[in-house]
């Protein structure tokens, strides 16, 4: 990694890093450790975060257990690490659907405009016009509790924000010179919008899913709390901050220490998205 | 004569991302009382950052590293606000290029051409008002009373400079400075805005910086001109002196490049055997276009509104003729190139290549007849994909037509890169990373790709630099000798035609009004529109001019 140090600035990596805005190094640093955090849980830990344990129920922090245990006398610490394994596949699942059925439906719609676009746009108003919490936990609550549910449920409702973006990204370049060009050679309509549209209408999305995927996790968290989120006794930050609600005077430590982690990793997610703009809109 | 303006030896540079940018590097010049002054200089030349340091507008990441700016023994650059304030308006004033980004949209234009009067002179609106339109009727706006009520929107290109210059003058400024006035404006509305330009400079005792890249439009309106070069003066002297006298090198090549002095080009078409069937042959093309129908208009069935954009356009031109297709904006010249590729409809009218008809939209046309016509679009830094490389952007061409193996690609490309003068080091490059004369061949190069036989090219070099111009314009020369390509100029400069074109046609809403040889319209024109056209031309030489 000697590439990277501030010593060697003119190789090819350390003038890459350099010309990253702190924002963006900032955040990035903050979720690959969360990641890491999650993927190497059990290394960091010796507890297991699901197995009851009576002896140590509600131990305050300090000693064996570092962050306090929990009603069941469970580590917080070693939930909290598992705990980013569910809320970082929330994060990353959670947006991924609704960004490629988003990016479909208003790359159409943009591009080729006319009745296609109308009949999209019905059907984006249609979703819309619900409350957006409310549809969620309906489908939720419908197809069942549990995260297979919870991406089904996101996807069709939340594909409207990327479908906004990528139609009136697609909407000015689908009369761009050089989209002209590309048709005016004889390209086809499926080749000249993932070639030639596509690829420039990326940005306004790419920056947003990072934004999304806080809102993902915090939406995720919310079901969570409501029980229809991740079902027990699988740790999960919402959930875990839904248990300790009751032992707030008493017991602080059961709900503080996954806030924290929410926070940390929201924070971590919208440093990123504020870099990406910043790197996406000036240089190129 | 009393000395108004002096600029001693200005530098300012830009703090950007990457390191400070020298704009000016030590800039001098004096203007005389009374006198017109004309900068001229290419895209980065640092002429419009020198005008407007004069009223110390200086973008907020720029720093002056020395110099002084005197007016009437005033230095500038060390005025507080308040002193500035005053400055501005009263002494200096500014008009600006576009004059539809300069007006407030949401203001009266008699507001902002009253708001001075106010501020300054104490007026109240109510005279301030009665002035405004004292002073839109001198700016020979018609019917002023009414037309101080509109919104900037509601006015045309031409008109609306017209305001700006009135709110210039709202103070009566000693000095008018007017940064590349009518660079967005067509030539017979240029020509109008100059004449005007003139005579309140003759009437107001007015002294004029005139800044421009166009020495034609100095040549007519100043007494002195600088001509400046990356941030630095390379030569001044009378407009005389420069003109038929010039001494600096790149002087030399700036007016060497004005299409208006370049030799027109030895052409000739290829003669065809007399029963052979012209290689393009257009016949009473219409082209219309209907606006988006609405609800009620549907269920009431109401016919949409149609605009005729192109009506009744009919020409013919042999194998590597040229045809120069010219007129204002809003005449449909565009049009016609698109309708001949087939990216707009047209509602009658055949197109035949070689005898054989076209089909209207390019998906009606066959693989092979699509590669037949191609187009080089107007603006460089749009016509191209930021997000390829230039090898990705003439590859895709050759792949999706299939014209040759994967294995062969590299040869042809370095042979595109070859015809089109760019070195093949380029190839790895984004596009984004080029310079506008570079993305405009690889434009050319793209269109070549499909080893065409009409070559379109939609004002292609209007938004280069003169220099750049006089290039690309040498290049489509060689191209169309070399390849025995028919090409088809779409310009609003007849100068261009002149040049590169031996038959013209002249467009004016969507109609053709005048078509024939080149000489033959430029010197004897039949028609009043043309006439006009033609007047309306800058000349580099008054003398010739009053000689007319």
């Amino acid at each position: 990694m000697s590439a990277v140090t501030a010593s060697r600035p003119q190789s090819r990596l350390g003038r890459i890093w350099g010309a990253l805005p702190a924002t963006l190094k900032v955040g990035g640093v903050i979720v690959l450790a969360w990641i890491a955090l999650a993927v190497a849980a059990p290394l960091l830990t010796p507890f297991n975060p699901i197995k009851v344990d009576v002896v140590n129920m509600l131990k305050p922090p300090g000693g064996t257990y570092w962050l306090g245990a929990d009603a069941l006398g469970r580590d917080i610490f070693t939930r909290t690490l598992y705990g980013a394994r569910a809320d970082l596949m929330m994060a990353f699942f959670g947006v991924v659907g609704p960004i490629i059925l988003g990016t479909i439906i208003g790359l159409l719609g943009g591009y080729f405009g006319g009745r296609i676009d109308m009949v999209l746009m019905r059907i984006f108003e249609i979703t819309v016009s619900f409350p957006y919490f409310v549809l969620v936990i309906a489908i939720v609550a419908v197809l069942g509790p549990g995260l297979k549910s919870y991406f089904i449920s996101l996807t069709l409702v939340n594909w409207v924000s990327y479908a906004r973006l990528v139609r009136s990204e697609a909407l000015v370049l689908r009369n761009a010179d050089f989209v002209l060009a590309a048709r005016g050679m004889g390209f086809s309509h499926l080749r000249t919008m993932l070639f030639h549209v596509l690829p420039n209408a990326l940005v306004p999305p790419a920056v947003f899913v990072m934004t999304d995927a806080v809102l993902t996790i915090v939406l995720g968290s919310s079901l969570g709390f409501l029980g229809l989120g991740v079902q027990p006794p699988t740790p999960e930050w919402g959930a875990m901050i839904a248990e300790g609600a009751n032992y707030l005077t008493t017991a602080w430590w059961i709900a503080v220490f996954p806030g924290l982690a929410i926070c940390s990793l929201a924070l971590g997610l919208s440093l990123v998205a504020d870099g990406l703009a910043r790197l996406l809109n000036t240089g190129s | 004569m009393e000395e108004l303006v002096r600029v001693e030896d200005l530098a300012i540079e830009f703090a950007t991302k990457f390191g400070t940018v020298p704009a000016l590097k030590g800039v001098s010049f004096t203007l005389n009382r009374g006198e017109a002054l004309g900068i001229v200089g290419e895209s980065g030349s640092g002429k419009t950052v020198a005008c407007r340091a004069l009223l110390k507008l200086i973008a907020a990441n720029a720093t002056v590293r020395s110099g002084r700016i005197l007016v009437e023994g005033q230095d500038v650059l060390a005025m507080g606000d308040a002193e500035l304030q005053r400055f501005r308006g009263e002494k200096a004033a500014m008009i600006f290029q576009n004059p539809s980004t300069h007006l407030d949209p949401i203001m009266p234009v008699w507001r902002q051409v009253g708001e001075a009067m106010v501020l300054h002179q104490g007026l109240r609106w109510r005279e301030a008002k009665a002035r405004a339109i004292e002073l839109l009727r001198d700016m020979q706006i018609t019917d002023p009373a009414r037309r101080a009520n509109a919104y900037p929107h509601e006015l045309s290109g031409g008109m609306r400079q017209r305001v700006m210059i009135a709110a210039a003058l709202a103070c009566e400024p000693d000095l008018l400075i007017a940064d590349e006035p009518t660079t967005a404006l067509d030539v017979t509305v240029q020509a109008q805005i100059l004449a005007l330009l003139r005579r309140i400079r003759r009437e107001r005792q007015l002294s004029l910086i005139l800044v421009s890249h166009d020495l034609g439009v100095i040549a007519e309106m100043c007494d002195r001109v600088v001509v400046m070069k990356d941030g630095t003066v390379m030569e001044s002297g009378t407009v005389e002196q420069i003109l038929t006298a010039p001494r600096n090198d790149y002087t030399k090549r700036l007016i060497a490049s004005q299409p208006s002095l370049m030799k027109p080009a030895v052409r000739k078409a290829l003669e065809a055997p007399a029963h052979a069937a012209p290689r393009l042959a257009v016949e009473g093309l219409k082209v219309q276009f209907r606006s988006a129908q609405s609800l009620t208009g549907w269920l009431l069935r109401r016919p949409a509104h149609a605009v005729t954009a192109v009506d009744d356009l009919s020409f013919t031109l042999p194998r590597s003729g040229s045809l120069g297709i010219v007129g204002e904006s809003g005449s449909g010249k565009s049009t016609v190139a698109r309708s001949l590729i087939g990216l707009v409809a047209s509602q009658a009218g055949r197109i035949l290549v070689d005898g054989k008809p076209l089909g209207r939209l390019l998906q009606e046309r066959p693989l092979a007849e699509q590669r037949k016509m191609q187009m080089v679009f107007q603006d460089p830094f749009l016509s191209l994909n930021p997000a390829m490389t230039v090898a990705a952007t003439l590859a895709e061409p050759l792949r999706q037509h299939r014209l040759c193996s994967d294995r062969e690609i590299p040869e042809r490309l370095a042979d595109l890169m070859a015809k089109v003068e760019l070195p093949q080091n380029l190839l790895e490059r984004r596009t984004t990373q080029l310079s506008g004369g570079q993305r405009q061949r690889v434009g050319i190069a793209r269109a070549l790709a499909l080893e065409p036989e009409i070559l379109i090219a939609d004002e292609v070099t209007s938004a280069l630099d003169v220099t750049i111009q006089a290039q690309i314009l040498g290049l489509f020369e060689r191209l169309r000798r070399e390849m025995g390509l028919t090409l088809i100029l779409i310009s609003h400069d007849l100068a261009v035609v002149r040049y590169l074109c031996e038959q013209v046609a002249v467009m004016r809403q969507g109609k053709l009004v005048e078509y024939g040889p080149t000489e033959q319209v430029l010197t004897h024109p039949r028609e009043d529109y043309t006439k006009a056209l033609i007047a309306a031309i800058p000349r580099l030489s008054r003398r010739s001019d009053a000689a007319e």
